[in-house]
C-alpha cells in the first residue's frame, strides 16, 4: 500500500503477486497496525475512537460498494438496503433465538449475499444506468418489505433492540471495546478483498468491468461471476449492517435508506473506483470531513461573528464546503484520492532527481 | 510518505483535540442536537433558536441556582451517523441531559443513554411506549406523544361532531413510515370503542403526492372528519389538496408537526386554510410572559428581537423543551447544590417536574418515575382571521386505552 520501490525487479510470478512486494511495504502495514491498534485507542479520548467506529463501519460497506462497483462495474444503489437486510436478519435471530454474535454476523452477511443477488439478476440483461435504475428498485422494494412486513421488523417501529455483542462474559458497550470489535472486522475486510482481488475471481470481475463481451469469449461465466459480485458486495454490505446494528444496539429501518446508499457510492467514488486503498480513504473522507469542517469552524468562527449567527452558519456553511471540496478534489483527479495519492508519491519516487 | 499519512492523522486528532474547548467549572452542560440543514430545516431553523434564547435568558438572569448553562448545539442534518457522533461529543463535554432531535436518533440513542444514564428527551417525537419510565428509565418523551395525540384527535373529533362518533367515517391520512403508522392501533381500538368507522390512507414518501387519497377521503369514502399526521411538506399538500376537492378544513384536525405557521405559509397563508384545526403542545402566539422577557433581553442588549420569535409555533416549542431541561437540572441542583450533578440527578430532577407552565406556554406537566410522559396535554388551535385561535385549553383523552397500550409495549 504505502512503499516505494526503485524498479521493476520481479523475477517470478509469486513475486509479481505478492501482497507485500518490498519489505519496506510491510514495516508500513506493521507500523500503521500499531498506530491504529496501540496508539490511538490507548490515547484518544472515547469522543474520538466513536467518530473512529463510525469510519471503520463505513471502510467495510465502502469496501463491498467498490467489489461491485469499482472492480466489476456493476452501478448499485441498493447497498443501504442490503445493509438493512443484515441488520434485520442478526436482530431477528439475536432476539428470537438469542443466538450468538459470530452467527448473526454470519447468518446477515449470507442473507443479504442472498438478496443481493436476486437483486442482481437484471444485471444479466442491463448496464449502466439501467442497472443503477433497477437496483435503486430493489432498495424500495426492501424499504418497504421492511416497513410493512411486522414479521421482519417486529412491530410498526421497524425497530428491535439488540443485545450488546459479548466476548466471553464481556459485553461490548464502550466507544473503546466496540473500537477494537470493528477494527478487527475491517482488517478481515481488507485482507478478504485483497486477496479477493489477485484471485481468479477478482480477475473475472475485472476482465467483466473492462469489456464483458471480450470476457465471456476468453471462458468467464458473465451469469456466475455477475451474480457473485452482487453477492459478495451484498455479503460485506450486511455484514456492515450487522456491525452497525451492534454498534447502536438497535436496527431501524430509518438508518438504511436511500441516502446511505448515495453516501457510499460518494464514498468509493470521491475515494476511486477499483481500489482498497480508495475505499478505505473515501470512507474515512466523507465520514470525517463534515466533522473536521464543524469543529474549526466552532473554533475559529466565534472570533468573528455572534454565536447565534455562528450557530445559523455553521451547518449551512458546512454543507457548501463539503460540496466544494469534493468537487475541489474529484476536479484535481477525477480518479479519486487514491490516485492523488499514487500521483503525490509517484513524484516522490524519483525526488529530487526530477527530469 | 506513509510517514506523512501518520502526521497528517495525528494533525487530524490534535486540530480536533485543540478545538473542543475543556468544560468550564460548575458550568451545566446540556447537549443540543439541531437540524437547520436536513430533511426538517422547516422545524429546526426555528426551533434551535427559541431553546438558544431560553437558555441565554436564564444566564441573564444569574443562571439556574448559581450555575450558568451551557447549550451545546451540534448540527446533525437528520442523518444517524452524525447524530450518534454528537452523542458522542456531548458525553465527552460532559453533558447532563440531551435534548435529542429525530424518531431515528431516539432509536439509536436509545440503548446508549440508558447504559449511560443520560436522560434523553424527544418531545412530540419518538416512541410512544418510552412513555413508560419503568422500562426506558432515561428516555423522555415530555410531551403528547403519538398515541395522546390519536386519543386527542378523536376525542375533539367527537366533540365536533356533536358528542357521540357512532356510525361516523373517520379517515387518517398519514405518512408512510413507523412514525406514522404509530398511532393505528390505538385508533383501531378508539373505533371499536367508540363505534366509527376508520379507515387509513398512507401517503408515501416524500409526501408530496397525496391527490388519490384526498380525493378518496372526500368523494368515495366521505369522511365525516379527517385526522392528518405528516411531516416536512406534506401538512402543506395535504391543506392545498382538501380546498381542491372541497373538503371543508373545519372537519381535519393536524397532528403536531402539521401545525406550524410555517405549513399554513406553505399552503398558501392563513386565508387558505381557515377554519384548519392544529394541536399543539405548546402555548401558540407571542402573549406569554417569558417571551416578553426574552424580548426585553434583546432591547437591553441593544439588538431587535430575533425574527424566528414571529414563527411562534416551533420558537415556543423550543423554549419549552429548553424550559423543561432547565427545570429538571433546577431539580436536580436543589438536591445536590454544589452542581456536581450527573445525568442520573438530572433524571430525578425530571421526574420531579409538577405544574411548571412557564405563564401558560407549557402545559401542566406532572413527570414521574412511572410516567415520562407527563400527561400527554395538547391544546387545539383553529386557523381563524389570518392567525391560530385557542380552540381548547390542554386537554387529554381515553387514559385507559394509552396505559392498555403502554403497558402491552412494555411487556414486549
Amino acid at each position: 500500500m504505502f512503499h516505494r520501490e526503485c524498479g521493476v525487479l520481479k523475477t517470478s510470478y509469486e513475486a509479481d503477486m505478492a501482497l507485500y512486494p518490498l519489505p519496506i511495504a510491510r514495516w508500513t502495514v506493521g507500523a500503521l497496525a500499531v498506530l491504529f491498534f496501540v496508539v490511538l485507542p490507548l490515547t484518544l479520548h472515547e469522543y474520538y475512537l466513536s467518530i473512529g467506529n463510525l469510519v471503520w463501519i463505513a471502510v467495510i460497506g465502502a469496501l463491498g460498494l467498490n467489489i461491485l462497483v469499482g472492480y466489476t462495474g456493476q452501478v448499485s444503489i441498493g447497498h443501504g438496503a442490503f445493509m438493512s437486510v443484515g441488520a434485520y436478519t442478526a436482530a431477528n435471530l439475536a432476539t428470537r433465538l438469542d443466538s450468538p454474535w459470530p452467527v448473526n454476523i454470519l447468518a446477515g452477511g449470507l442473507m443479504a449475499a442472498a438478496v443481493g443477488a436476486i437483486v442482481g439478476i437484471p444485471s444479466l440483461r442491463i448496464k449502466g444506468l439501467y442497472l443503477a435504475i433497477a437496483t435503486l428498485a430493489g432498495q424500495l422494494i426492501i424499504e418497504w418489505i421492511i416497513n410493512h412486513v411486522t414479521f421482519i421488523s417486529g412491530g410498526v417501529q421497524a425497530s428491535i433492540e439488540v443485545p450488546r455483542p459479548r466476548l466471553g462474559t464481556i459485553p461490548l458497550a464502550s466507544q473503546r471495546q466496540l473500537y477494537f470489535f470493528l477494527l478487527a472486522f475491517v482488517v478481515l475486510a481488507i485482507i478478504a478483498t485483497l486477496n479477493l482481488v489477485r484471485s481468479r475471481v477478482g480477475r473475472a470481475f475485472i476482465a467483466i468491468r473492462d469489456q464483458d463481451i471480450a470476457a465471456e469469449i476468453i471462458g468467464i461465466d458473465i451469469f456466475r461471476y455477475k451474480l457473485l459480485a452482487f453477492a459478495i458486495s451484498s455479503f460485506y454490505a450486511g455484514v456492515t449492517g450487522v456491525l452497525y446494528t451492534y454498534f447502536l444496539g438497535i436496527a431501524n429501518y430509518e438508518q438504511f435508506q436511500i441516502n446511505v446508499s448515495i453516501d457510499y457510492l460518494a464514498m468509493i467514488i470521491v475515494g476511486g473506483l477499483g481500489s482498497i486503498l480508495g475505499s478505505v480513504l473515501g470512507a474515512m473522507f466523507i465520514t470525517l470531513l463534515p466533522i473536521v469542517i464543524r469543529l474549526s469552524m466552532e473554533a475559529f468562527g466565534g472570533m468573528f461573528l455572534e454565536p447565534q449567527t455562528v450557530m445559523n452558519l455553521i451547518p449551512n456553511l458546512r454543507l457548501m464546503m463539503f460540496g466544494a471540496l469534493i468537487i475541489f478534489f474529484l476536479v484535481v483527479e477525477p480518479e479519486g484520492l487514491n490516485r492523488l495519492w499514487r500521483n503525490i508519491r509517484n513524484y516522490f519516487r524519483i525526488w529530487p532527481f526530477a527530469y | 510518505m506513509r510517514l506523512r499519512l501518520i502526521v497528517l492523522l495525528v494533525l487530524i486528532g490534535l486540530a480536533g483535540v485543540h478545538a473542543a474547548p475543556a468544560a468550564a467549572n460548575h458550568e451545566i452542560v446540556i447537549g443540543m442536537q439541531c437540524d437547520r440543514t436536513g430533511a426538517t430545516q422547516i422545524v429546526g431553523t426555528i426551533l434551535c433558536p427559541g431553546k438558544h434564547d431560553y437558555i441565554a435568558l436564564v444566564n441573564s438572569k444569574g443562571g439556574v441556582e448559581g450555575h450558568k448553562i451551557k447549550a451545546l448545539e451540534v448540527d446533525h442534518e437528520y442523518k444517524v451517523p452524525p447524530g450518534v457522533e454528537s452523542y458522542e461529543r456531548h458525553k465527552k463535554e460532559g453533558a447532563v441531559s440531551i435534548d435529542v432531535y429525530g424518531t431515528p436518533h431516539i432509536y439509536a440513542l436509545a440503548a446508549k443513554l440508558t447504559e449511560d444514564r443520560i436522560p434523553g428527551t424527544s418531545p412530540g417525537f419518538g416512541s410512544a411506549a418510552a412513555a413508560d419510565g419503568i422500562r426506558y428509565p432515561y428516555i423522555f418523551p415530555i410531551a403528547a406523544t403519538y398515541w395522546s395525540q390519536g386519543t386527542a384527535a378523536v376525542d375533539f373529533a367527537k366533540k365536533q361532531l356533536g358528542g357521540s362518533l357512532k356510525g361516523k367515517k373517520i379517515a387518517y391520512i398519514f405518512y408512510d413510515n413507523p412514525a406514522g403508522r404509530e398511532p393505528i392501533e390505538v385508533l383501531e381500538d378508539l373505533a371499536t370503542l367508540e363505534g366509527f368507522t376508520l379507515r387509513t390512507f398512507a401517503v408515501p414518501p416524500p409526501g408530496v403526492e397525496m391527490g388519490a387519497q384526498v380525493l378518496d377521503i372526500a368523494q368515495r369514502f366521505r369522511a365525516d372528519y379527517v385526522i392528518a399526521h405528516l411531516f416536512g411538506g406534506a401538512p402543506a399538500v395535504s391543506i392545498k389538496e382538501l380546498k381542491r376537492v372541497g373538503y371543508p378544513l373545519r372537519k381535519v384536525i393536524a397532528f403536531v408537526w402539521g401545525s406550524a405557521e410555517a405549513n399554513i405559509e406553505a399552503a398558501g397563508g392563513f386565508a387558505v386554510a381557515e377554519g384548519y384545526y392544529t394541536m399543539q403542545f405548546a402555548g401558540v402566539g407571542q402573549d406569554y410572559p417569558v417571551l416578553k422577557e426574552i424580548r426585553e433581553m434583546y432591547k437591553k442588549q441593544g439588538k431587535p428581537a430575533p425574527k424566528e420569535m414571529a414563527s411562534t409555533v416551533f420558537y415556543n416549542r423550543g423554549v419549552l423543551i429548553a424550559a423543561i431541561h432547565v427545570e429538571a437540572i433546577r431539580n436536580a441542583l436543589k438536591a445536590k447544590p454544589d452542581g456536581k450533578i450527573t445525568g442520573v440527578d438530572v433524571k430525578a430532577g425530571f421526574e420531579k417536574i409538577s405544574n411548571f407552565t412557564l405563564g401558560g406556554l407549557v402545559p401542566p406537566l406532572k413527570i414521574t418515575p412511572n410516567d415520562h410522559e407527563g400527561g400527554g396535554l395538547v391544546q387545539i388551535w383553529q386557523v381563524k382571521g389570518g392567525k391560530f385561535e385557542k380552540t381548547t385549553d390542554w386537554f387529554s383523552a381515553y387514559p385507559d386505552v394509552l396505559a392498555k397500550h403502554i403497558k402491552a409495549a412494555g411487556s414486549k
